[in-house]
């Protein structure tokens, strides 16, 4: 059977009447989508059937598909007058007049802008884009700040139960890879640090180094960009499958708000447990810069302790917490509109989770610049 | 002349009994469900099979078991004189290539338009260069009856419809001899419905399609299907012609064609 396929062989030849009483084209063989390109190619090189006293021959044709009627239906409709068909095959002299005389083209835009216009529309559709993120972004927000009255004529409308599932799927479940990923980097931190001040004999200052390194700065951001690739994404899927599957539109019809069911839990169990994840990787994270100091650096944990209880005051800590429900409702804010623009496809699901995580990191590091410079200007 | 068309209705004799799909002795369960038990069933050239069957029957499953889309537990599927089993990687490709399947929901690629979701077999098997291809894309688009418009649009923009009949264009990229339809007329309104199901037949007779048609309708079942295949009690119940399904005294049968909505299609 393949191997019949592979060999597969088609022809026409053209025939000269004699005495000028027509032509006559004699097709054989496979017409089937295997011979299409060369019978196409084939057919192009012929004379065209002009006159009306010319005929098609199908009778030694073994096989057609569409494909093979197709091409034979096209070359006949470049003739002037009828043709005939003759000599047998009528299964596939059926088909091949099955087949549309014309196959209309879609109509195409092809209006030519102009450059100016090629050159700024992208520029303008990125603002007005920012311009609605951003006001979709209010929304949700503010749709979660009055989360408890969205649910309009339910007494509380929060509902506690959806609340504590997602503080145990983003919190619980994140602590094992956020004390892991906290440790190490207190680790390495540390480690640099001891080597670098070791030239200047100032190695007790390592401690100095990641105590307020990793309270300020580094704890809340990398503990906030754990969780916009593992929440974040989740929750921009989620809500995007949801959307697809018209889901959502089912909400709105039940007269609940999305933002209400959907977003207001996962936004108020962020919202819970980004602070507190900061707090365990701020612990993992010195307990790290603890163990690497006293095998690099002969620094005891007694020492360690009184020279960080030295170093750290309340400041230190509470600068880094402030920051932290701040980016929990970013991340949240920013994975639930994405999460409402999924379309049909699932390109686009796929398209608006990359954003959302992309979006989330770049804005919790923008925000932690914004906050360090305003720490700066009040001397915090 | 007498003797030509003689011969063409012996063709024509010979081939009504081919017999294209083969079920013999197919059993297929989860667990301890078995869902069907020593199923026999067989479709011939060039006919439409409708196929009935209360919800949770089978028809799904039994479907899904000829596509190899689940595992039997035993029995044969014979389908265009292959047996699936026994065959060769390239084989299995050959014969995969002579079946369409029209999916209940369409399952058109939702990230290509329509007319790439048609050239998808196409593109995958044949080396064809992109005018011809886009050229046989809308031929298929014209056969199912699309607008040509529809060839650059998106499933997400189509009507329930128009993604039945691109998911049949698809279906019949590379011309199948055997297309199976799952519930081909499901969520179309009485005159799409009756309109698919005369493509259906139309097709049938220029390109000489077989259609294993799984289907509730039973306007489909009264004007396209040559013969009906009622599925029950893990096995093929009975099958004929819809005479012999109103003639029939199974209990489920009775209700089914002779009940209510049977009879207005009778009557009608």
């Amino acid at each position: 059977m393949t191997r019949a396929q592979t060999q597969a062989v088609a022809d026409v030849v053209l025939e000269e009447g004699a005495g000028g009483t027509g032509r006559r084209y004699v097709f054989s063989g496979d017409w089937r989508h295997r011979t299409a390109e060369a019978m196409a190619a084939k057919l192009n090189r012929l004379a065209k059937p002009s006159r009306d006293h010319d005929e098609f021959d199908l009778s030694a044709v073994t096989a057609m598909d569409t494909a093979g009627a197709w091409i034979i239906r096209r070359f006949l409709n470049g003739s002037g007058g009828e043709v005939r068909f003759a000599g047998g095959g009528e299964r596939y002299v059926e088909l091949v007049q099955a087949m549309p005389a014309e196959l209309p083209l879609p109509e195409r835009d092809t209006r030519r802008h102009p450059l100016f216009q090629r050159l700024f529309a992208p520029i303008g559709e990125l603002t007005v884009s920012i311009w609605t993120d951003t006001f979709a972004a209010m929304f949700i927000l503010g749709s979660a700040v009055r989360g408890a009255q969205m649910k309009l004529g339910r007494h509380a409308g929060v509902s506690p139960a959806a609340i504590v599932h997602q503080i145990d799927r983003m919190g619980v479940m994140a602590v094992p890879i956020i004390t892991l990923m906290s440790f190490l980097i207190g680790a390495i931190i540390a480690q640099q640090g001891a080597f670098q001040l070791r030239a200047f004999g100032a190695e007790i200052f390592v401690v100095d180094l990641v105590g307020i390194l990793q309270l300020r700065e580094i704890g809340v951001l990398l503990t906030a960009i754990m969780i916009a690739g593992r929440s974040g994404s989740a929750i921009t899927a989620e809500i995007g499958s949801m959307k697809m599957r018209e889901e959502v539109d089912a909400l709105k019809v039940m007269g609940l708000s999305p933002v209400g069911v959907l977003v207001f839990p996962r936004l108020v169990a962020l919202t819970i447990v980004l602070p507190l994840l900061t707090i365990l990787a701020n612990f993992a994270a010195l307990a790290g810069a603890a163990l690497v100091a006293w095998t690099y650096s002969d620094i005891t944990f007694a020492t360690f302790l009184s020279r960080l209880q030295e170093s750290i005051d309340f400041s230190t800590v509470a600068a880094g917490m402030i920051k932290a429900p701040f980016m929990a409702l970013i991340i949240g804010v920013v994975a639930a509109v994405e999460g409402l623009k999924v379309g049909g496809s699932a390109e686009s699901l796929g398209r608006h989770v990359t954003s959302s995580v992309v979006k989330s990191i770049f804005v919790v590091i923008l925000i932690d610049g914004l906050f360090a410079m305003f720490y700066a200007a009040i001397d915090f | 002349m007498v003797q030509e068309v003689m011969e063409r209705q012996s063709d024509r004799a010979a081939e009504r009994r081919e017999v294209v799909l083969s079920v013999r002795d197919l059993t297929v369960g989860f667990g301890d469900n078995i869902v069907l038990d020593r199923l026999n069933l067989e479709i011939y050239r060039g006919e439409i099979l409708g196929f009935v069957g209360a919800s949770g029957t089978g028809k799904s499953v039994l479907m899904r078991t000829v596509l190899r889309l689940l595992p039997k537990r035993s029995g044969t599927i014979e389908i265009l004189g292959a047996e699936y089993d026994k065959l060769g990687e390239a084989e299995r490709i050959a014969l995969d290539m002579r079946l369409g399947v029209l999916f209940q929901h369409g399952a058109l690629f939702s990230a290509l338009t329509v007319r790439e979701n048609i050239q998808v077999p196409m593109r995958e098997y044949l080396d064809l260069p992109q005018d011809l291809m886009d050229e046989l894309a809308r031929l298929k688009i014209e056969l199912v009856g699309l607008a040509p418009e529809a060839a650059e649009k998106y499933p997400a923009e189509l009507s329930g419809g128009m993604i039945k009949r691109a998911a049949l264009a698809r279906a019949l990229a590379l011309d199948p001899d055997l297309v199976f339809l799952d519930e081909p007329t499901s969520g179309l309104d009485p005159i799409g419905a009756a309109e698919f199901d005369e493509l259906i037949a139309k097709l049938r007779d220029t390109l000489g399609l077989t259609v294993y048609m799984v289907t509730h309708d039973l306007d489909s079942l009264f004007s396209v299907c040559d013969r009906i295949a009622v599925l029950g009690q893990k096995r093929v119940l009975v099958s004929g012609t819809i005479e012999d399904m109103l003639a029939c005294e199974e209990p489920w049968v009775k209700s089914y064609f002779r009940g209510k909505r049977g009879r207005a299609v009778v009557r009608a």
